[in-house]
């Protein structure tokens, strides 16, 4: 009842207030702001993408730059298509039989949905980390390890040993397991089990991570872990990450894409979309309107 | 507020919301008795067949001997102690007629009717005795031979054949007979006189046929299953491979055993009775099983783990061989397990490829002719002699424990290979 007082659901209400998501805890937020330099050359680069489930379109005309040392953020309600868009940046989409594909997104200039690239290479330059926290059911080391080993990446065990550590360390787990290694990576608590994905995703030397919802099965510990830790690795990697939560958006990304019906509504400074935004729909949504 | 608080709450102590949890109570009581019923039943199943079995396969295991007076100087063996040494010696003695030497003997011993009181295996016996000890040949010895069937009945039962229940009580009175463990039934193949037979022949047969089986069921139907799952684009073809491997499942086995005739034996013109066209056969059966067992597991994966896999770069290769498959083992065997011990009592379609055949010696490889256990037992529960019976039964228990064994073996694989969430 309080709730529908508030805030009334008719068009003709004035303009409700800007909701209550505090950027001044965005921490690099004016250095992030600051690093933006439109004259250079995106990591990735998203020119009119579309996607196809069968007949049914998910995604139109979607174009974005994702920089090298930014956190971009996509948000919007369930089945507005930003995973769908985040899984085209590695083309995951191409296990799903029925999908499609329009557009062209490259990486480093490199269209990467055309059919000379190499998925296998591209998915290791461009490494994901999953909603529901997925290690293999094997060992700590073998966990981080796996993907050097596939892609050749060490010459020896030491080598192997070292980029295990490094990862771990980097995935801000070492504390935590140097001491049980070669117990199973599922037995992990939630929160570890994510950083230990993100580990495996470090591993092979990614350019650009894409984060699916990383922390929506996770308590607010273990987000707040992952939050620290996101911060820890912008400027190494490209990091795209989707979220339901508005406030983790604006604590994380220096950029924010606001994706509604399958479109891109709107995308630019997360500062900017959070305080003032251009469109009517983005102010919607993050005032709680709908979503 | 208050009103409509007590409204609910008589609500749910009303008589006909009483009525109703009293008849939510009897419908579960009902169905666990049931459920205790159909388990007590199938309990009391295996028990019966345990008990049935037991008792009258146990007797299978063990075979009277009876003491033989022998005279060798008055048997006309013509058999030279000093010959009897070397790699030869075997052949050598049994040469001789040595079932009418003891048949001789066991008539100066035990009257006229006694002739043929010891088994066709008691001249085996005799050729072993000589051969340790040609000595014995210089002079009158007594050693220890089984009897015939006839005899073994009446000694393990009361209601034998008459004259042989006579012989037996003379025997007895004469502390001339004893129960032994029957060796030869562990080691000997078929034979005609039921005091002679043994399983090691359908034992051997039934082994090397489900190795030939799972030589070619088990990589074949897996590399199917991994491929329709995780390869294989869904259309028209993959739905028709689909529903006609189920409808392999679901052939009856006398068919594959047709087929096996018609293809392996006629067209291929491999040995007839030989454990390679049984397994052949027994493996167009298994394969199905497995696949569909297979295709089971492999679905079962957790997608987020091959989403894990592809995400740091894993080929589709890589996902399912080091991913995929290794958590879909436990399952695949579990459906390997089924299919084999299936293939395992499987008698009809080896009927069909000629392995019914009469075959008194162990094969020494594939290409042999042979017998397996099921088979084995259907032959010998055909046969009119009453020593057959408690050999049936003993070759019954022989063919449960082998494939006691085997699952056994399979389930320890099972549980190295599980994984742990």
């Amino acid at each position: 009842m309080d709730m529908k007082e508030k805030m009334p659901m008719t068009p003709a209400a004035p303009a409700p207030e800007m909701p209550a998501i505090d950027l001044s805890h965005q921490p690099n937020l004016a250095e992030g702001d600051a690093l933006i330099d439109t004259s250079r050359e995106p990591k990735m680069c998203a020119d009119k993408v579309g996607v196809f489930y069968g007949d049914k379109q998910a995604l139109k005309d979607v174009s974005i730059k994702i920089y090298d040392d930014l956190v971009t953020a996509f948000i919007g309600p369930s089945g507005c298509g930003k995973s769908t868009f985040l899984r085209c940046l590695n083309r995951m989409n191409d296990t799903i039989p029925s999908a499609r594909v329009v557009g062209r997104i490259d990486l480093d200039g490199d269209d990467i949905t055309s059919s000379a690239m190499d998925v296998v290479q591209l998915r290791a330059r461009v490494g994901m980390v999953f909603q529901k926290p997925n290690p293999f059911p094997k060992s700590i080391y073998d966990n981080v390890a796996y993907g050097p080993k596939i892609h050749g990446l060490s010459r020896s065990k030491a080598d192997l040993d070292e980029i295990v550590e490094k990862s771990l360390k980097r995935a801000g787990l070492w504390e935590e397991v140097k001491d049980r290694l070669q117990e199973s990576g599922t037995a992990l608590s939630g929160g570890q089990q994510q950083r230990l994905c993100i580990a495996r995703a470090i591993a092979v030397d990614p350019e650009v991570i894409l984060m699916d919802e990383p922390c929506s099965a996770l308590d607010p510990i273990a987000t707040a872990k992952i939050e620290e830790l996101i911060h820890e690795l912008r400027g190494r990697y490209a990091i795209a990450i989707v979220t339901h939560n508005m406030q983790q958006a604006a604590r994380v990304s220096q950029r924010t894409a606001f994706f509604h019906l399958g479109e891109l509504v709107e995308y630019g400074k997360t500062s900017e979309i959070f305080t003032n935004p251009r469109q009517q729909r983005t102010q919607d949504y993050i005032t709680g309107r709908y979503g | 507020m208050s009103a409509a608080t007590k409204r609910a709450a008589s609500r749910w102590t009303d008589e006909s919301m009483t009525r109703r949890v009293r008849r939510r109570y009897l419908s579960e009581r009902l169905f666990r008795g049931a459920g205790l019923l159909a388990i007590s039943l199938s309990v009391a199943f295996l028990a019966f067949l345990l008990w049935n079995m037991g008792s009258k396969g146990l007797g299978g295991f063990s075979q009277y001997q009876a003491a033989l007076p022998i005279d060798f100087t008055k048997s006309d063996l013509f058999l030279d102690p000093a010959t009897i040494k070397g790699p030869d010696a075997r052949t050598t003695v049994a040469g001789a007629d040595l079932s009418t030497a003891i048949a001789n003997a066991a008539e100066r011993a035990y009257g006229p009717g006694a002739s043929l009181m010891f088994s066709d295996a008691a001249a085996d016996r005799l050729t072993d005795a000589i051969v340790a000890n040609p000595n014995m040949l210089t002079g009158s010895s007594t050693i220890w031979l089984p009897v015939a069937s006839k005899i073994d009945v009446a000694a393990k039962s009361d209601d034998g054949d008459p004259a042989a229940e006579k012989l037996v009580a003379e025997l007895q009175q004469r502390h001339a007979l004893k129960r032994t463990f029957n060796t030869r039934f562990l080691t000997g193949s078929d034979a005609t006189d039921p005091s002679a037979v043994g399983v090691w022949g359908a034992l051997k047969g039934t082994f090397y046929t489900i190795l030939v089986t799972l030589l070619l069921a088990f990589p074949i139907g897996v590399l199917a299953s991994v491929y329709l799952e995780e390869f294989a684009s869904r259309n028209r073809w993959t739905d028709l491979i689909e529903v006609s491997i189920n409808n392999l499942a679901a052939v009856p086995s006398i068919i594959f055993g047709l087929l096996g005739l018609a293809v392996f034996l006629d067209i291929m013109d491999l040995p007839r009775s030989a454990p390679l066209v049984g397994g052949l056969t027994l493996a167009l059966m298994t394969f199905p099983v497995i696949v569909i067992a297979g295709r089971n597991a492999i679905k079962t994966v957790p997608p987020s783990i091959r989403d894990a896999a592809l995400g740091v770069g894993a080929s589709k290769m890589q996902v399912t061989f080091h991913h995929v498959l290794p958590l879909a083992l436990p399952g695949i065997l579990t459906g390997t397990i089924i299919g084999v011990a299936r293939a395992l009592g499987e008698t009809a379609p080896l009927l069909m490829i000629g392995m019914r055949a009469f075959v008194a010696a162990p094969p020494n490889g594939i290409s042999d002719p042979a017998t397996v256990l099921p088979v084995q037992i259907f032959l010998w529960s055909d046969e009119v002699d009453r020593g057959f019976i408690e050999k049936t039964s003993a070759a019954i228990i022989v063919l449960l424990l082998f494939m006691l064994l085997m699952n056994g073996l399979a389930i320890y694989l099972r549980n190295r290979f599980e994984r742990r969430w």
